[in-house]
């Protein structure tokens, strides 16, 4: 017999695996080793935790009781995946240009990023779902109790409440450990999908197993089944059309909106390929999950004794065989296909509730200061109610265990959550296909087909005298018949859920018809319809009057506080990249507006992000005909485009290439004869004053008093001075420039560069007070470089810190930090910030930003930093949004090898 | 150049891709027939329950197997404008 | 005619040197630096000779010229244009817009003084 300590350890050794597993696939990504985890297996793999262990166990059961019924079950999912490019594709193309984190992302966002909506879909998933993790914790502890009764002494029921709370502990301690590693909810949770894969094939070997051993171990073979099947008291098939219609068409509505489904099928998705694969393996899958379910159910009730609970035949059958081993594998299918549905469900509403519950409430709560969206980290605080949100899912799920005392009422609850959370279906499809949907619409059916539902089937399912009394439930509250929950209008006498699928679905559809056909919708409903409804793959509408001149800056501090500094600046800075600019402020194009605010609904939901961005750019205050403008031309735009499609595409993008290569040359010449001209300047400005005061020396020296002949002989020496540095500065500019220069590499640490440079500008800045603020422990770091020039650029920007500092205390802080193999050292003052537009320009040669000559410089200082940084490797950029001026140095770090080969 | 033999076509290539497209588009429909043609046959109260499931298993795999020649096809001449997704925002957030 | 001169050039090494040169001549010189202001400083001084320097801050000298030109008032002031680029085509610039007088730097003192004298008569 299989003792509880053995069945304990297998379970705990099982889970460790999983945990190793995940840990290890985590790694495996953060190295960038992840690409398999996009592969369409993986995918498909993950869509199986549509098979619970209420389909693991319960489909034996329903089989038993109910015949072919249990297989409406995977017919439904089959019928959306196989016409994936119906629903699915929309919908993925959806998800993923939208970035959208959840099915209440999605509906909010639809109907012009409604937070009243993404609120009602979160409280209906969660309503929907906690009864169902309820039902898998049971199905656990139940299975726990299988090979319990077989023991005589030991383990009794109370034990199994504390099975099932450590249970919900652990799945919450592993959601939380690898469902919340990163704030993007749309990078892939690499951990959490590699063990749900493993989980997949664990229940889908376990059940083939069990199935083959029915098969061919307890029965011959296959016509020893048909017989057996024939002889059995299910030998006619006795349908009910309106269910097998009903549960066919729920379970492929639930397919759709089930939170945990839309995790894996829109959020987690990847590619278009990945779904084409699924539209025919995910069908495999559910049809190899249920080939086996009626021998084993037909067996069963042949082999084992009057009485025994035909749910757990899968676990049961073995064990009447004395196959432990089977009987063991068996569990642990049952146990993967509980723990990953919990888990992805668990993710799942953790992420609409802190979109769409906490983070508006903290928004509210802070609305009295406007900058409140810019101040605190708000990133940890994201992550902080995620992690509360799943511990208190799964503890609501375990109180609901607890106190439905986990008898049949359980057992009901799948269809019953199915219907649930069904309701979101008119509001979804309409919403992707109806541009006539509206918020007002979607709103009434919502609660409409929610409050039928639970009037109609979830409170009856608490069973007699539940919630509901049984004189109510006989005779309709107040003694009104035709208002009977299961019976309303008189429509009596048919199943249950069949009855509240009808009604409920009913009172959704035509509530959301109407009220979306009576409404009006707000220009940003048009614009999200618009998007939505012609959701094409290249094309979405620019919102090109709607955005002001938004702070690209302010924009900067705001993301910097959501998605942390590293991944903001590297966004902004790829985006600039994108618009042809250096640096790290791309202009606020309408297209990078939109960019950012998805980027950041992939972080709080499209609600809040909206919400955020509309201050900074100032989207807010446009009035409404112009939106409503802009919503026209748009629509037009994506109409016009709709037909030219394809051609266009293309011969756009060769003219783009052509124009910007033109653009080039036009640039590169006009370059040329702007530096010819620059330089002509900047030589024969100082040549003039000699040449002045040489000729009044030389005529007129008599006349002159010492004094004027002292001061007109300084000139001359000053001028002169000023023409050599220059001709120096131009010669290493051309020497850089033209890749003559000779470089010395050697290892050297950072801190003595940068203390040579330190030295250097207090010797010749002398006077002014400048005080250099330095992370001396972080700037340990070993080099490989050219000291000498490293020295150089540190020293120009030090000494442009001195010169250009107006500030009545200048201070400079020079701030190291290591990101992807790369030094960076940031030098930040607290003088004037460069002005956006002119910090292009602080780059190119003779620049200067203050109008005086008296710095003395030519305006090379810069472009020579910028040179030398360029054959060191590495790069020097204006860094935005420090409060002062700040210039960022990056540089590879040591890798003699990576040197020497180049 | 010598004239074509065939009748001249446009984009035949892209001509076979939208009718792949409907195919597609056309397999649930077929799906939701086969799946609910037993309805029909039900009243008369006829069928037995293992002939019943050979039937549902068997166009179930013949859905999926029209499914998987029908998704290959359409990924095939997909290379070119597989590009769609894959050039799509989340790429450069690296 | 008067001799009052107004130099308009940001070195302050030029404006040393040009405002010793035309002083020691005789001029009353008075100078600007900018090129934003600089019409206001014209209107102010009444010249009687325009010394203007291409390359100012805030405003180029071949766009003071042009306001100068289409000035009701000032239209017939004689200017002598300064640059440093030395390029045809600022000079043919100078010319279009009406300037009296083209000097690329650097240039002698006694051509300049030259250049200044004949302008004035002019």
């Amino acid at each position: 017999m299989v003792s509880f300590n053995l069945l304990a350890l297998v379970s705990f050794a099982y889970v460790a695996v999983l945990f190793g597993v995940a840990f290890w696939a985590d790694k495996q990504a953060r190295k960038g080793k992840s690409s398999w985890l996009r592969s369409p297996l993986i995918y498909t793999l993950s869509l199986s935790i549509y098979c619970t262990a209420w389909t693991f166990y319960g489909a034996v059961g329903y089989a038993a009781r109910s015949g072919l019924e249990y297989l409406t079950i995977y017919l439904g999912p089959t019928l959306v995946l196989v016409g994936w490019w119906w629903i699915l594709r929309k919908l993925v193309h959806v998800g993923r240009a939208q970035r959208v984190t959840s099915i209440a992302d999605l509906i909010s966002s639809r109907y012009g990023k409604s937070n009243l909506l993404g609120v009602i879909v979160t409280l209906m998933a969660v309503i929907g779902t906690t009864p169902y993790i309820a039902l898998q914790l049971q199905s656990v502890t139940l299975s726990f109790s299988v090979f319990a009764a077989d023991q005589q002494a030991g383990w009794a029921r109370p034990d199994l409440n504390i099975t099932a709370f450590w249970i919900a502990a652990g799945l919450a301690l592993f959601t939380i450990l690898f469902g919340t590693r990163s704030l993007d909810v749309n990078e892939r949770h690499s951990g959490v999908v590699t063990a749900i894969a493993i989980e997949a094939v664990v229940k889908l070997v376990a059940l083939l197993a069990v199935g083959i051993f029915v098969v061919w171990g307890i029965a011959g073979g296959p016509a020893e089944i048909a017989e057996a099947i024939e002889t059995s008291q299910m030998a006619t098939w006795k349908m009910d059309g309106a269910r097998w219609v009903s549960i066919t068409f729920l379970s492929a509505a639930a397919f759709l909106t089930l939170p945990r489904m839309f995790q894996v099928l829109v959020v987690e998705n990847a590619n278009e390929r990945q779904l084409a694969t699924a539209s025919w393996a995910f069908p495999l899958y559910l049809l190899l999950m249920s080939l086996f379910v009626l021998p084993i159910a037909v067996m069963g009730l042949k082999t084992m004794p009057e009485g025994a609970n035909p749910d757990l035949f899968v676990l049961t059958l073995p064990l009447s065989q004395n196959r432990e081993g089977l009987a063991m594998l068996s569990f642990l299918g049952g146990f993967s296909s509980a723990t990953s549905m919990v888990i992805v469900a668990a993710i799942a509403l953790s992420t609409m509730v802190s979109n769409h519950i906490v983070m508006p409430l903290w928004l509210w709560a802070r609305r009295a200061n406007p900058g409140a969206s810019q101040s605190g980290d708000l990133r940890r605080f994201v992550l902080i109610s995620r992690r509360l949100a799943i511990g208190g899912i799964l503890l609501l799920g375990y109180a609901y265990y607890r106190f439905s005392g986990g008898g049949a009422a359980l057992a009901a609850i799948g269809l019953i959550s199915f219907t649930g959370v069904a309701q979101v279906l008119p509001a979804l499809l309409g919403g992707l296909f109806w541009r006539g949907a509206t918020r007002t619409g979607a709103a009434a059916g919502l609660i409409s087909g929610f409050v039928l539902w639970a009037y109609t089937l979830y409170l009856p399912s608490f069973g007699a005298d539940g919630i509901i009394s049984s004189k109510m439930l006989a005779d309709g509250p107040w003694g009104w018949g035709w208002l009977r929950p299961q019976a309303l209008f008189g429509l009596g006498g048919i199943d249950p859920v069949v009855h509240a699928l009808f009604w409920s679905m009913i009172a959704n559809t035509t509530a959301f018809f109407a009220f979306s056909l009576g409404s009006f919708p707000t220009p940003l409903e048009r614009l999200q319809s618009a998007q939505f409804v012609h959701a094409l793959p290249q094309n979405t509408p620019s919102r090109s009057s709607l955005i002001g001149s938004g702070g690209a800056e302010d924009l900067l501090v705001l993301s910097q506080r959501i998605m942390g500094p590293v991944q903001a600046q590297t966004l902004f800075e790829n985006h600039a990249k994108r618009q042809g600019k250096d640096g790290y402020l791309p202009d606020p194009t309408p297209d990078f507006i939109e960019r950012l605010e998805r980027e950041l609904a992939g972080l709080v939901g499209a609600a809040t992000a909206h919400a955020m961005i509309g201050p900074v750019v100032g989207g807010v205050a446009v009035s409404v005909d112009d939106l409503m403008a802009v919503a026209d031309e748009a629509q037009q735009v994506l109409e016009y485009s709709t037909r030219l499609e394809a051609q266009s595409e293309e011969l756009s993008r060769t003219a783009r290439q052509l124009s910007s290569a033109n653009d080039k040359l036009t640039q590169l010449s006009v370059q040329k004869d702007a530096f010819l001209s620059q330089i002509s300047h900047e030589l024969r400005t100082p040549m003039t004053s000699i040449r002045a005061f040489s000729e009044i020396l030389a005529e007129r020296e008599q006349a002159l008093t010492p004094d004027e002949r002292h001061k007109y002989a300084t000139i001359i020496q000053d001028e002169t001075i000023r023409l050599t540095r220059l001709l120096d500065d131009l010669l290493d500019l051309s020497v850089l420039e033209n890749g003559q220069v000779s470089l010395d590499f050697q290892p050297v640490y950072l801190h003595d560069v940068i203390d040579r440079a330190e030295v250097a500008c207090m010797s010749f800045l002398g006077a002014q007070k400048l005080v250099i603020h330095r992370e001396k422990g972080n700037e340990a770091i070993s080099l490989y470089t050219d000291t000498g020039r490293l020295a150089q650029v540190f020293i120009n920007l030090v000494s442009n810190a001195a010169k250009y500092n107006r500030a009545a205390a200048p201070r400079l802080d020079i701030r190291i930090s290591l990101r992807e193999g790369r030094v960076l050292v940031d030098l930040i003052d607290n003088g004037d910030v460069i002005p956006v537009e002119k910090r292009a320009l602080i780059f190119e040669k003779f620049s200067r930003l203050s109008d005086q000559a008296a710095a003395g410089s030519a305006g090379l200082g810069l472009a020579i930093c910028r040179e030398i940084m360029g054959k060191l490797g590495g790069r020097v950029d204006y860094l935005p949004g420090q409060g002062g001026a700040a210039f960022r140095v990056t540089l590879p770090l040591s890798d003699p090898k990576i040197r020497d080969n180049s | 150049m010598r004239p074509p033999d065939r009748p001249l076509f446009v984009a035949r290539e892209s001509y076979r891709r939208s009718r792949i497209i409907d195919a597609i588009k056309l397999v649930p429909v077929l799906g939701a027939l086969l799946f609910l043609i037993p309805i029909l046959n039900m009243s008369s109260g006829s069928a037995t329950t293992f002939s019943g499931l050979l039937y549902l298993f068997l166009s179930w795999l013949g859905l999926i197997g029209l499914s998987a020649y029908l998704a290959r096809r359409v990924m095939q001449k997909d290379v070119g404008s597989e590009g769609e997704m894959a050039e799509s925002p989340d790429k450069d957030a690296q | 005619m008067g001799n009052q001169v107004l130099l308009v050039e940001d070195e302050p090494n030029i404006i040393e040197a040009v405002g010793f040169i035309l002083a020691r001549d005789g001029w009353a010189v008075a100078t600007h630096a900018n090129g934003e202001t600089a019409m206001d400083e014209i209107r102010r001084v009444c010249p009687d000779v325009l010394v203007l320097d291409v390359m100012l801050p805030g405003r180029s000298g071949f766009e003071v010229l042009k306001d100068l030109r289409a000035d009701a008032d000032l239209h017939a002031l004689p200017v002598l244009m300064l640059t440093a680029r030395g390029q045809d085509k600022d000079r043919d610039l100078a010319e279009k817009l009406g300037a009296t007088r083209f000097m690329t730097k650097p240039f002698s003192n006694a051509d300049l003084l030259d250049a200044v004298r004949k302008i004035a008569t002019s």
